[in-house]
């Protein structure tokens, strides 16, 4: 294999990526990512000096609408899916002590 | 007569005459899926009471003439990665196991105009991200020609209803080929359209840049109705294009005199099952007899097309699945231990492995220091890609070609070897890098009595030149329903 992903590597995109893996997790991420990077190194063949990257296929630039609300409060039934919800309110951890 | 053996159009056409009424269409789909959904479980919800309620509904805007489209009163299965107001919406995916969106996509709502009667969620590979639907949080689907086969993926819930008969047509989306390979796997025909035509907004996005929405269906004449009817501009999705036309039945014309058809020569190479390659090499000749003129020609950097899309889809799927951090709905872990491990924990729980590792991926791409050596290599590729289409279609009205190089593999045998897998995407990808419009269509069965399919190819917003060819094509060909699925009547 070509590209050897480093166990700092791998925390970093965890970190990166907002996922945890264990150890067994992390020596399989680690062999996966080394082997799809080998895979990808292929685009290296290819000349694009020059070639503008082209994220989208039509020449879509800046869309702009009308600022007006045109739905209700809909705040009963988007809570509803909250995993924890309180007077009204999104629960998270505490983030400041 | 089983009303479910119908196509969609012919269901609609019944329903209009008041032959059937839309109640009598919705059991005749739930009364299949008591028959067959244990055994193909293509469905991840079923919402038997809804569809009832629903179908009276229709019923009745149908008989006081409020209602009068061709899709008025026919059950249809939905991918469950577009939201539906209220009904459980999963993405075949643990960290989405209680979401009841509060909102319905725009494709969807489209069809719901039109009088359809939603039956359930299809199951899919969560996130669609797979070629097999065995990524499902949720079990697998079996194919219909044989359980001990994939229906493809990722909206193999999709196609496998299709075949089963467990609705009369469905919706599925195609990132990489998710539509038209399960199409292809499971004997049914679906179309990717060209990228901006149906509208996103409420579909689960996985590579925006690639998502399209399209249908699945019985034949050519139902994909082009249902085409019809969920296209859309729409203000809410800005890469949503405003197309001169949105006529796609009137292409349904059995005329292929003069067309010019393409056949990359390098799409017939090494890694094509030989039965697929004849069955194909089949349909261009009876294209060609019916007046189309045929050539082979070179379509190049076929080969550089699945290593740009995999950094590109996964470096979308990174930050799009950065929203599901278990805060405003979705899966939130038990135990944890302030903010950052509650984020962590509940993703680690909720995603499975093929979600963690393209979002491993997305996020190595484009992390500082790599992000020119992959992210924009690959879109400088993906504009190379599209420039070789371009080329194509300066002579060539269709390109013509296999929906994926073998037909559906057995069950099991896919997921140990990722690279391998993305390997059978080679048709499809470069579809939905150039932003081009694909169907596929039954030609045939190979010796195990498995399906293939042949992929038709059209330049941007020319959807009317594949359906044409498709529906020629078509008309030669006897509808070959799924036989262990007759065999059950």
């Amino acid at each position: 294999m070509a590209n050897i992903i480093s166990d700092e590597t791998i925390e970093y995109v965890g970190i990166l990526a907002k996922l945890e893996l264990d150890g067994e997790e992390k020596e399989k991420a680690k062999k996966d990512m080394g082997s799809m990077l080998d895979y990808i190194d292929k685009l290296n063949e290819l000349d694009t000096t020059g070639v503008e990257p082209m994220s989208h296929v039509f020449p879509v630039q800046n869309v702009f609408r009308e600022d007006v609300v045109r739905n209700g409060d809909d705040r009963e039934n988007i809570l509803r899916n909250a995993p924890e919800e309180k007077d009204g309110n999104f629960v998270v951890p505490k983030t400041v002590d | 007569m089983n009303i479910m053996s119908l196509t969609a159009v012919e269901l609609g056409k019944k329903i209009k005459a008041g032959e059937i009424t839309a109640l009598e269409a919705a059991d005749a789909a739930i009364h299949q899926i008591e028959k067959l959904e244990d055994t193909y479980h293509c469905y991840v919800t079923v919402d038997k009471e809804g569809a009832r309620k629903r179908a009276a509904e229709v019923q009745k805007q149908i008989d006081d003439g409020t209602l009068n489209s061709p899709l008025a009163g026919v059950p249809v299965a939905i991918k469950d990665n577009m939201c539906t107001k209220g009904m459980l919406t999963t993405c075949s995916s643990k960290i989405l196991g209680n979401f009841y969106p509060t909102y319905t996509s725009e494709a969807v709502l489209n069809l719901e105009k039109a009088g359809a009667v939603i039956i359930g969620k299809a199951n899919m590979d969560e996130f669609a991200m797979g070629s097999t639907t065995e990524t499902s949080a949720y079990g697998v689907t079996r194919n219909p020609w044989n359980k001990d086969h994939v229906p493809g993926g990722s909206s193999g819930g999709s196609c496998a209803a299709v075949a089963a008969w467990e609705c009369s047509y469905a919706l599925g989306s195609d990132t990489g080929g998710s539509i038209r390979q399960p199409s292809s796997f499971c004997g049914v025909v679906g179309i990717k359209p060209t990228y901006g035509t149906v509208s996103r907004y409420g579909l689960i996005a996985y590579g925006s840049s690639l998502d399209q929405i399209g249908p699945v269906a019985k034949d050519v004449t139902d994909c082009a109705t249902i085409l019809e009817t969920i296209a859309s501009y729409d203000e809410k999705d800005s890469t949503s294009v405003k197309r001169d036309s949105y006529d796609f039945t009137s292409a349904l014309v059995d005329d292929v005199k003069g067309m010019k058809i393409g056949i990359p020569s390098s799409y017939f190479g090494e890694g094509l099952d030989p039965e697929v390659k004849d069955a194909v090499l089949a349909a261009a000749k009876t294209l060609e007899e019916k007046g189309a003129i045929v050539e082979e020609f070179e379509l190049g950097l076929v080969d550089y097309a699945i290593p740009a899309y995999y950094v590109i889809a996964s470096a979308e799927a990174s930050s799009n699945l950065a929203r599901f951090d278990g805060v405003k709905y979705g899966y939130r872990t038990q135990d944890y231990n302030g903010l950052h491990n509650m984020y962590k924990k509940s993703r680690s729980e909720g995603f499975g492995a093929e979600v963690k590792r393209r979002i491993m991926l997305g996020s190595f791409v484009l992390s500082s220091g790599y992000y020119d050596a992959y992210y924009l290599k690959a879109l400088r590729t993906k504009a190379l890609i599209k420039k070789e289409f371009d080329k194509a279609f300066e002579k060539y009205d269709v390109i013509l070609g296999p929906a994926a190089p073998t037909t559906a593999p057995e069950l099991g045998k896919s997921l140990t070897d990722p690279i391998k897998m993305y390997l059978g995407d080679i048709y499809t990808i470069s579809v939905n890098l150039a932003g081009l419009p694909g169907i596929s269509v039954p030609c045939g069965v190979d010796s195990k009595g498995l399906p293939i399919g042949l992929q038709l190819i059209g330049d941007c917003f020319r959807e009317n030149k594949i359906i044409r060819a498709a529906y020629a094509y078509e008309q030669t060909q006897k509808r070959r329903d799924c036989p262990t699925v007759q065999a059950t009547e």
